[in-house]
């Protein structure tokens, strides 16, 4: 019952479909290609500089451990998924890409770790870009 | 770089648990909350997988 009141006062309070804005465009975009600076530039300061420092942490313990970065292909699907993975990462991604690091053949067992936190830092960097998203819209406090 | 395997899960799970934490909930306290939940399932899932697969090997 209490539950319900809540839920009723919270959807009065951020509206359903609110309309489309500059920022709700750009804050996304701008998170995607900086980690946390979709938040920081709707000034969430704090959780855009925690979003910063997990995905940049995550991506260079994954370069450290001598992670795999995908470059774009057509062939096996997990390879596909590992792109996209790694894509997700922005400026990092594109900065690793030029400066060709992440290319070694994987010397132990710990260039699987390495892959694996490249890809999910990725994958956390375009759930923050969508959480920034939702902030503009006003959907989200 | 040189990581164990106990170490680079747990790495794992604070920075996974920090996102998950900021992205799904609305309140600070919300997140924080949330947060923990998420670190302590990632943590206690090594744990618990790892003495699975130690049974298996018996």
């Amino acid at each position: 019952m209490a539950n319900s009141t809540t839920d009723k006062s919270k959807s009065a309070a951020l509206p359903e479909n609110p309309p489309l804005t500059t920022m709700a465009v750009v804050a996304p975009i701008v998170g995607w290609l900086i980690p946390g600076a979709g938040h920081i530039l709707l000034k969430r300061y704090g959780r855009g500089v925690l979003i910063m420092i997990s995905v940049v942490a995550m991506f260079l313990i994954g370069l450290g451990l001598q992670g795999h970065i995908y470059k774009p292909n057509g062939g096996d699907i997990l390879d596909i998924l590992g792109f996209v993975g790694d894509v997700g990462a922005g400026v990092l991604y594109f900065m690793a890409r030029i400066m060709d690091w992440g290319q070694a053949a994987a010397a132990h067992a710990t260039g699987d770790y390495g892959k694996t936190f490249l890809i999910v830092a990725g994958l956390l960097n375009f759930m923050a870009a969508a959480d920034a998203h939702h902030i503009a819209l006003g959907k989200k406090p | 770089m040189t990581l164990t395997h106990f170490s680079a899960a747990v790495l794992f799970a604070l920075f996974a648990s920090i996102v998950f934490g900021i992205t799904q909930r609305n309140t600070t306290q919300e997140m924080f909350r949330y947060g923990l939940y998420c670190f302590a399932m990632f943590v206690g899932g090594v744990f618990v997988a790892g003495w699975v697969m130690w049974l298996l090997r018996r």
